[in-house]
């Protein structure tokens, strides 16, 4: 099949990201929008929008029902689901396939396979990938038995989480009980699923992840990337390739990568993390990521490649144009999420109107936006608004393109985190880079003490 | 179902006779703004949300026209606008007051920023307080979910609940009064 029509399935820049590439292939797009976003820059740039429900995600982007009939009704042959809501939702994939119409991402079957993930671990497991020592637990009995076995801090996980979302730390064993039941209870009410799992907390970590393109039958990687620049576990800034790895461990993670997509003949665009230890030249399998990624645009900007452009040719049914020797890597690219919150204020969410926006441009630089001087911040949605990516020769020439491109970004009306990412440029461990995961919370403490 | 221009008008003649500066009316179809200019009279902005008649609003139709239909009553229901309308918010950073004892004797309840107000800590669990509760000025009385965080909204004094006005699930903005308490001496 080639798509004349796509309706996507998201908003905000990434349904943005979106209409570029349909509009360079010459697709038409229908966005299915909720009622805070029909005046939004994606549902102007979009050939058609659709309301598909009110502002809360649950009566809108979380509407499978909602969105299959969207793309029913305006004869659109497939749906990009983005990356958050739905994008890894087998419910979903279902629908579209009963409905006859494409669900560009990978399989039913691989959503379940990757979206439980005990699941996830059997067959990274199965795939011959190194797992952080841990396993089920059902009880705080049973977790304190396997925290003996693995050793203490302990990181419960929930199952049906992912994104980072639904883990507890316990470096206390009294803590244990009442941690486990807390997190049990919160993983019900967030994924609907109460189970959790244990693994050894590391507590130096790099979070590294490699990006696959498959079509069910040949697997690629297009590189690694860094993301330890987390807060609470979402991450703020991301780059590829990342810094430091000797070429041996470099090697071992993408075929890793590689060969856990041949374990599940993948099908898509998708991500395998893992956490690095890099003073042990070790690795481990966190999870896979089975969606576009918000930090697709460094890979983007170091291989050349749409990956978004490729979703759609995998989804129509075309093999790989891809080969592995040719996919080549030029420089360095760091992208910034610019989220509405006001992080001299414990990082307090700030939705509102947006009265100035002003974006770098040049060479080097990429901004990944659907804001605009009036565009509403609304209230029922996370919190990032713009991404800026730089992209140089080496590391030292995108950290010059960045330091440019957040002195040159003006957002007003909300208060963003264009500050911070200014001042995590110009400090020093993360110029050097290859800092870990705990750097942030770090460098926050320090600046705020 | 949509707000006719007659339905303004008379809107507007309440608000005339009112101290409010500034009306915010939001239902599942439209959003109406008015607000006091400041060489007089009233400047009016309209968003219809919802064309009524797109193929995928027929979709959840159902579940739409009651819940808009529901948001209009409390309108016309409400004889004389007062602050207690769930779907009315006095702009009261907008005319310098500062959001306080709207009602003598009470103290107003505000949410410490814009989100979606929940009265229980998940669904199916009992609401945090009911009228007649007894609360603490660290009491929490309901959350706020503003872009994906959720924020507990303290009562802010000692006191009795004695009027709960914000509906769980309701989009609530700063100026709101969630609740009203009692404050004991």
């Amino acid at each position: 099949v080639i798509f004349r029509r796509v309706l996507i399935a998201n908003r905000g820049e990434i349904a943005v990201r979106v209409i570029r590439t349909c509009r360079q292939l010459g697709i038409e797009t229908v966005l299915a929008a909720s009622e805070a976003d029909l005046h939004s820059v994606p549902a102007r740039l979009a050939d058609r929008t659709l309301c598909i429900g009110p502002p809360a995600p649950a009566a809108s982007y979380l509407n499978a029902e909602a969105i299959v009939a969207a793309a029913i009704s305006a004869g659109a042959q497939a749906i990009h689901p983005g990356y958050g809501f739905l994008s890894e939702n087998a419910v979903l994939a279902r629908r579209c396939r009963e409905a006859n119409v494409v669900f560009i991402g990978p399989t039913e079957e691989q959503l379940v396979a990757v979206g439980d993930k005990l699941e996830a671990r059997r067959h990274a497991i199965a795939a011959g990938l190194p797992v952080v020592p841990g396993g089920p637990v059902s009880s705080a009995g049973e977790a304190r038995r396997r925290a003996e076995e693995i050793g203490w801090p302990i990181l419960i996980k929930a199952v049906g989480g992912g994104g980072g979302r639904g883990m507890k730390q316990v470096h206390d064993p009294s803590q244990l009980a009442e941690t486990i039941e807390l997190a049990m209870a919160e993983a019900n009410t967030a994924f609907g699923d109460a189970r959790v799992y244990v693994e050894r907390f590391v507590t130096s970590g790099r979070h590294v992840e490699v990006q696959l393109l498959g079509d069910g039958h040949t697997i690629i990687h297009l590189g690694d990337r860094d993301c330890s620049i987390q807060r609470r576990y979402q991450k703020l800034i991301e780059e590829a390739p990342a810094p430091h790895l000797s070429p041996a461990l470099r090697a071992r993670m993408h075929a890793a990568a590689v060969a856990f997509g041949q374990h599940l003949s993948y099908r898509g665009a998708g991500t395998v993390e893992f956490l690095v230890d890099t003073a042990r030249e070790e690795f481990y399998f966190l999870e896979m990521n089975a969606r576009i990624q918000v930090e697709h645009p460094v890979t983007e900007a170091i291989t050349g490649v749409d990956l978004v452009a490729e979703q759609i040719a995998i989804a129509e049914g075309q093999p790989l144009r891809l080969a592995q020797k040719r996919v080549a890597f030029s420089g360095h690219a760091i992208e910034c999420r610019i989220n509405a919150e006001d992080y001299a204020k414990d990082f307090r969410p700030s939705p509102g109107t947006v009265t100035e926006a002003i974006f770098p441009a040049g060479p080097g630089i990429r901004v990944d936006t659907h804001i605009e001087p009036g565009s509403r911040v609304p209230p029922f949605y996370d919190s990032m608004i713009a991404k800026i990516i730089a992209h140089g020769a080496d590391r030292a020439a995108c950290l010059g393109v960045l330091k440019g491109a957040l002195a040159n970004c003006h957002i007003a009306g909300v208060h963003t985190n264009i500050g911070m990412h200014a001042a995590i440029v110009e400090e020093s461990s993360f110029r050097r880079g290859g800092v870990d995961t705990s750097y942030f919370a770090r460098v926050a403490a320090a600046a705020s003490g | 179902m949509n707000l006719t221009n007659e339905d303004v008008q008379e809107i507007l003649r309440i608000l005339d006779a009112s101290s409010f500066d500034e009306l915010q009316l939001s239902t599942e179809r439209f959003k109406l703004t008015l607000r006091r200019s400041a060489a007089g009279g009233w400047t009016q902005e309209t968003r219809t949300l919802a064309a009524p008649g797109t193929p995928v609003t027929a979709v959840s139709s159902t579940a739409e026209d009651s819940a808009a239909a529901r948001a209009v009553k409390t309108v016309t229901t409400n004889s004389s606008i007062s602050p207690s309308t769930s779907s009315l918010l006095p702009a009261a950073a907008a005319s310098g007051e500062t959001p306080g004892a709207t009602v003598a004797g009470l103290i107003d309840v505000n949410p410490p920023l814009i989100g979606t107000f929940y009265r229980a800590p998940n669904p199916g669990a009992a609401p945090f307080v009911e009228i007649g509760s007894r609360v603490g000025k660290h009491t929490v009385i309901g959350i706020i979910e503003t872009m994906k965080l959720m924020n507990s909204v303290y009562a802010g004094a000692e006191g009795e609940i004695v009027e709960i006005l914000a509906v769980n699930g309701q989009l609530v903005e700063q100026g709101h009064v969630l609740m009203r308490l009692r404050p004991h001496p």
